[in-house]
């Protein structure tokens, strides 16, 4: 491999299609995420509107039966897998780094690595549809309707083997951000000073970490049982069905927590920008998502109330499921409390903002009545789920990573929104989805079934069914809507400046769109809402900010190089998990087309681990990115890394608000009561403890 | 060295501080070893779920044996010893010890593969094969895993000897042979709790004998239970 890595440069250069396939910068990983997501939006956008255009009209004959149970399974496994999980990721990419003040993730070539197994993963799953084998038991796939004898054709396998492989993109990116926001956050920013959406993503990440293994086991099981004749859910073999359940939301329930958290911590960063205020009691909403982190391990089996636990087990889990809506409600009233008495700016990353707040409390209240067992025993399997994980998944999760697009857009481009179109889109989103999914609380307790491909008419569903599909329409021309805003803000001039809506965060303190190498001094963070903090002053002191850090010669700072490796390991990766589906029949090598992948893998691995640096830095510094923090910091700012003030920590001062005279605890830069700034004595700090 | 390798300079005096202190590719593998657990987690339960659930035969009674794997769980064990001559060896920068004992450590791990694969061919001969019931599926499923996380580490273990008999491993890049350390003793200890689960104490497991109603018999009835 030695040979190897001596011939092939490493790839250099910062624009065309090369720059984009070899990148490692965290800024432009991002942007493949979200487009590619975006992407696979529309594709599930489709799928959703074949359900909704069969299921307007009683008897409808549209799409036959096992069409209709592709869309809905392809669907589902395509808007959770390939949308919002990949769109939080397109976030964490573009914003961690920023956030935290750091020039890229801990392991540049790794979150590249990430993103093309994710491409391919997404490539794979849908490649069913070209064989006409779409997966069709479900985005859940219960035993043993997945079993050979019931799922003949080689659609669940696509399934299985596609999750596999984004499974291992999702596990890359969650060690990645784990150690990056650990370990690689600016001096001064204690884990108590991180921005709420950091702090989401770390909850986020270790759920992944931890919740996908599971799922993994759970997907050999099947994979094997379809293929190699074990007995994992066959009951004629003695094993259980229900396993598979136990398995399947014992990853699927922190799943839950993996696809909100994100948009929860991207919607306590639009709140409070908006609101002029900071986040109220912000120790207690990151108590919160960690007690949601913690405690979504301990409710998994309310999915499967009417499967017959036998009733302590039922009642246990009736408990802990109630118990986790309190800290949810906790957030919920920290975010009103961020609103009251709050200057509030209605932009349209605020009104998406306000409509996931809005919106989650419909579906946290219908969530709470399935948390009932026996109200569930009514529900279960209903429309009434059906309107539930829309109102928590598109009104909560969507509409949160749309107050993120809003947000972030002018960041990351420069470019302002066209705010006229931007509410526009988000009134049709609005409207659009309580029409369509609204509806179906009363469908669901009519006891329209979820999962049927057609009704009668008797039975009274057609009038509600009919306006549920409007509101498709609507939520379609809200995406054509966007896309267009999109298109129409990407041609003009920039125009957004460094800080459109005076943020407090460190990203807005640098310009729009960030430099190569984002931050060309590492910030020294004075606390949380550091940039309030520092144009708070600076306006104090009459000379307000109006410029971001100025640019410097990016060659000065060392950046990761782009890479090849990442996109042939993937390659092999998908290789590998593809091959599976040829089954040669041999007699000892039934599979041999993983092993190739598995060939490849080994020689993407190890010319990764070999490369050298591009020609420009060769002879002179080395630097190895991924495993140390990269080029982290320059000389001036290392040294500050691990120095604390000294005496401070654990200091505790008082302080009265010079405009209201409240009370407020030395944490707090603005005062949560009138909004007022706080002049701050001698930096009382407090760390991490 | 005619190219420059990402090896060669984990140098500490170029290591870039980082928040807490922790290299980050020491965090890093922490992590994914946590992430592990819960994967040999999944396997073990599914394994503890089907025991004695099997409706046909070859029971666990009728082939495990439990002093073989014991002579194989203890070369495992001695491979750990040997990994950690090899982290001494590195931090001391004796050359010539480093890539004695990496090979050794590689040399323990392929025996112990050794034992694993005989033992799978002398099952298959005595009637047990991966479908022919749940003792046999959840076994060589579990099994199978471990042993290929063993075998990724010998190929590791392997590679690192490579780089070391180029002069290439010494103080200064021990955090190379420190990660591999921390990945085998990862396997070794995985590798007790199968031992102890599946050989001491599943080992002597029958087939369903007596009133199977009195037989939890899956993990709804187990939770039933409870």
């Amino acid at each position: 491999m030695a040979t190897l890595t001596d011939v092939i440069d490493r790839p250099s250069g910062e624009s065309g299609l090369w720059s984009w396939i070899t990148t490692v910068d965290h800024k432009r990983i991002g942007v493949l995420y979200g487009v590619t997501a975006f992407i696979f939006l529309l594709l599930g956008g489709i799928e959703a509107g074949i359900i909704r255009l069969q299921l307007s009209v009683p008897d409808s004959t549209l799409v036959s039966a096992d069409t209709f149970n592709q869309m809905f399974t392809m669907h589902g496994t395509t808007m959770i897998f390939l949308v919002i999980m990949p769109l939080s990721a397109s976030f964490f990419n573009f914003v961690i780094p920023l956030a935290i003040g750091a020039r890229d993730v801990a392991f540049p070539r790794l979150n590249a690595f990430s993103y093309w197994v994710f491409l391919f993963g997404g490539l794979l799953l849908n490649a069913s549809f070209l064989t006409n084998q779409a997966p069709d038991a479900g985005w859940f796939s219960y035993a043993n309707l997945t079993e050979k004898p019931f799922s003949a054709n080689q659609g669940l396998d696509y399934w299985a083997l596609g999750l596999q492989v984004l499974g291992v993109s999702s596990l890359a990116a969650a060690f990645n951000f784990i150690v990056t926001i650990v370990n690689m956050r600016a001096p001064g920013m204690s884990l108590m000073r991180m921005p709420l959406f950091v702090w989401m993503t770390l909850v986020t990440s270790i759920l992944l970490v931890l919740a996908f293994p599971v799922i993994t086991v759970g997907l050999i099981e099947l994979t094997f049982d379809r293929n190699f004749g074990t007995n994992f859910f066959v009951p004629e073999g003695g094993g259980d069905p229900i396993l598979w359940q136990h398995l399947f939301w014992v990853f699927g329930h922190p799943e839950v927590y993996i696809l909100i958290l994100p948009a929860m911590g991207i919607v306590s960063e639009v709140l409070p920008t908006f609101s002029r205020k900071p986040l109220f009691g912000y120790p207690v909403v990151v108590f919160s998502g960690v007690v949601i982190g913690i405690m979504g391990w301990a409710v998994w089996s309310h999915h499967m109330f009417t499967v017959g636990l036998g009733p302590v087990a039922v009642t246990v889990f009736m408990i802990t499921t109630m118990l986790i809506a309190v800290p949810t409600g906790v957030k919920i009233f920290n975010w009103i409390g961020t609103l009251w008495g709050g200057q509030i700016d209605l932009k349209t990353a605020m009104l998406f903002a306000l409509g996931f707040v809005a919106l989650f409390i419909v579906g946290g209240l219908s969530g709470v009545s399935h948390a009932v067992a026996p109200s569930d025993n009514q529900q279960q399997d209903t429309y009434y789920i059906v309107a539930h994980i829309h109102y928590v998944l598109f009104g909560g999760a969507l509409f949160g990573i749309f107050a993120g697009v809003y947000y972030w857009f002018p960041k990351l481009t420069g470019k302002l929104f066209h705010e006229g179109l931007g509410k526009l889109h988000f009134w049709l989103y609005f409207i659009g989805m309580n029409v369509t999914f609204f509806p179906m609380h009363y469908l669901g307790l009519n006891g329209m079934p979820r999962r049927i491909y057609t009704y009668a008419s008797e039975f009274g569903w057609d009038g509600l069914n009919l306006l549920a599909s409007l509101g498709y329409l609507v939520l379609f021309v809200g995406t054509l809507i966007f896309m267009v805003n999109i298109l129409i803000s990407l041609r003009k001039e920039p125009d957004a400046g460094h800080d459109p809506w005076d943020a407090p965060g460190l990203e807005w303190s640098i310009a729009s769109p960030p430099p190569s190498y984002n931050f060309a001094k590492i910030p020294e963070v004075e606390g949380l809402d550091h940039y309030w903090i520092v144009k708070r002053r600076a306006a104090a002191e009459g000379r307000p900010v109006t410029e971001p850090e100025a640019y410097v010669d990016p060659s000065t700072i060392h950046m990761p190089d782009p890479s090849y490796w990442p996109l042939v390991t993937a390659i092999g990766v998908l290789v590998l998990a593809a091959g599976m589906l040829f089954d040669t029949g041999w007699d000892y090598i039934r599979f041999p087309i993983p092993f190739i992948g598995g060939i490849i893998c080994f020689i993407g691995i190890i010319a990764w681990a070999n490369e050298p640096p591009a020609k420009e830095h060769a002879g002179g510094d080395h630097h190895a990115e991924d495993g140390h923090g990269m080029a982290h910091h320059p000389a001036t700012a290392t040294a500050a890394v691990m120095e604390r003030p000294a005496g401070a920590a654990g200091v505790t001062v008082r302080l009265l608000c010079s405009n209201c005279g409240n009370q407020l605890s030395s944490s707090f830069r603005f005062c949560p009561y009138c909004g007022g700034a706080v002049e701050s004595p001698a930096d009382p700090d407090h760390q991490e403890g | 060295m005619a190219h420059h390798t990402e090896i060669s300079h984990h140098a500490p005096e170029e290591e870039h501080p980082t928040t807490t202190g922790i290299n980050n590719r020491k965090l890093l593998m922490w992590v994914f070893l946590s992430s592990d657990c819960l994967f040999f987690g999944s396997l073990i339960a599914t394994y503890m779920v089907y025991r004695g659930q099997s409706l046909v035969g070859p029971y666990p009674v009728d082939i495990i044996d439990v002093p073989i794997t014991t002579i194989s769980t203890f070369v495992l064990l001695c491979s750990s010893f040997a990994m950690v001559r090899a982290l001494a060896a590195t931090n001391e920068d004796r050359q010539g010890a480093i890539i004695f004992w990496l090979l050794m450590t590689a040399f323990l791990g392929a025996i112990f593969i050794g034992f694993q694969v005989y033992e799978f061919n002398l099952f298959k001969t005595e009637g047990l094969r991966i479908d022919t019931n749940l003792f046999g599926t959840t076994f060589f499923t579990l099994t199978g895993f471990h042993g290929a996380h063993v075998t990724l580490g010998i190929v590791w273990l392997l590679g690192l000897a490579w780089v070391a008999k180029k002069g290439r491993v010494g103080p200064k890049t021990a955090l190379d042979v420190e990660l591999a350390g921390l990945y085998w003793h990862f396997v070794d200890i995985v590798w007790i709790v199968i031992f102890t689960l599946l050989y001491l104490i599943g080992g002597f497991d029958t087939g369903p004998a007596g009133d199977p109603s009195l037989v939890p018999h899956s993990i709804t009835g187990f939770l039933g239970l409870i």
